[in-house]
């Protein structure tokens, strides 16, 4: 197998993986977030902005961990260095 | 297929040069600055006031009431700076409907940038506030050993505010463009109407993780304890 056909189908694959496990998980947690902030706000809607100012901010933060995983994809898909790097040579 | 407004140059001299990103830029803060000069030019004190100056209450008042929720006494000392972040970002993400614009926060070099204002403002306010010394003492607390955890957490929150906005708004440009290729008639309105609210939130979520990471700075020890 040539190169090049080698980087792009590791490149390819790879992205499609870590769009797998980068979209699962966090889903998985942020459902976690809301469904507790939720009952929490059932229990105490007196506490409501505290909680939803909180569950924003850790939504944010769960989210950046999907969004890395995001980056990292678009980078091997759409500006590959190593890709870059052989066509180049 | 171009996904960051730096690639749109308009001008180049040596390593000097003008993208998108700069001009959009400059456009926003012209705008914020020449709204808010004519905005606060006759404020009235009456039971009348225009409705534009109206609206600017509004906004002061709840970013006040934002920041001192978080937790410091004080808020006029740090909504210049707060309230400048939010206003930009929410400025920069709400002109997306206005058509052949890009956001400037889709380029990693404005949010790098709002980011490192942040990381540069934190031990700013903690100096002005605790002190030299009592600021560098909360490197080292609660024991001496945390203290390369904390140098490593601060940098790495500001690579984390930096690449969260990025891949945020960027994402939303690419959903769109990716959109306009497979279902251009109403899809990309949809997926825009929805990075409109992206846009929105992550306004609040930076300029609210920037106000809890100069919080923690600015108290003091004891009085937590």
């Amino acid at each position: 197998m040539e190169n090049s056909t080698l980087i792009a189908l590791v490149s390819i694959i790879t992205a499609g993986v870590i769009m797998i496990v980068g979209s699962i998980f966090p889903a998985i947690s942020e459902g976690k977030a809301v469904a507790t902030a939720l009952s929490s706000l059932a229990q105490q809607p007196d506490a409501a902005p505290t909680i939803t100012r909180t569950l924003f901010v850790g939504l944010a933060m769960i989210e950046s961990t999907a969004i890395y995983c995001f980056v990292l994809a678009m980078i091997l898909i759409f500006a590959n260095p190593f890709w870059n790097h052989f066509i180049g040579s | 297929m171009k996904f960051s407004p730096d690639e749109i140059v308009f001008w180049e001299y040596g390593f000097i040069n003008l993208n998108l990103t700069i001009v959009t830029t400059w456009a926003i803060m012209l705008v914020l600055t020449i709204a808010a000069g004519l905005i606060t030019r006759n404020l009235k004190k009456d039971l009348q006031i225009s409705s534009w100056q109206s609206l600017l209450e509004i906004i002061v008042i709840n970013i006040n009431s934002q920041i001192e929720e978080i937790g410091i006494d004080n808020p006029k000392k740090y909504i210049g700076f707060i309230g400048t972040l939010f206003l930009f970002i929410a400025t920069a993400n709400l002109f997306v409907i206005l058509p052949w614009y890009q956001a400037p926060t889709a380029s990693i070099s404005t949010t790098a940038a709002l980011a490192l204002c942040v990381f540069l403002a934190v031990p700013f306010f903690g100096i002005t506030e605790k002190g030299f010394k009592d600021y560098l003492k909360s490197y080292v607390q609660p024991t001496f050993i945390m203290l390369p955890f904390n140098l490593i957490g601060e940098v790495s929150r500001t690579l984390a505010l930096a690449v969260r906005l990025f891949g945020n708004i960027m994402s939303g440009g690419v959903i769109v463009a990716i959109m306009l290729s497979v279902a251009p008639l109403i899809f990309p309105a949809i997926m825009n109407a929805l990075g409109l609210i992206t846009g929105m939130v992550q306004a609040y979520i930076f300029s609210i993780l920037a106000t809890v990471y100069i919080a923690a700075a600015v108290k003091n020890i004891e009085s937590i304890k």
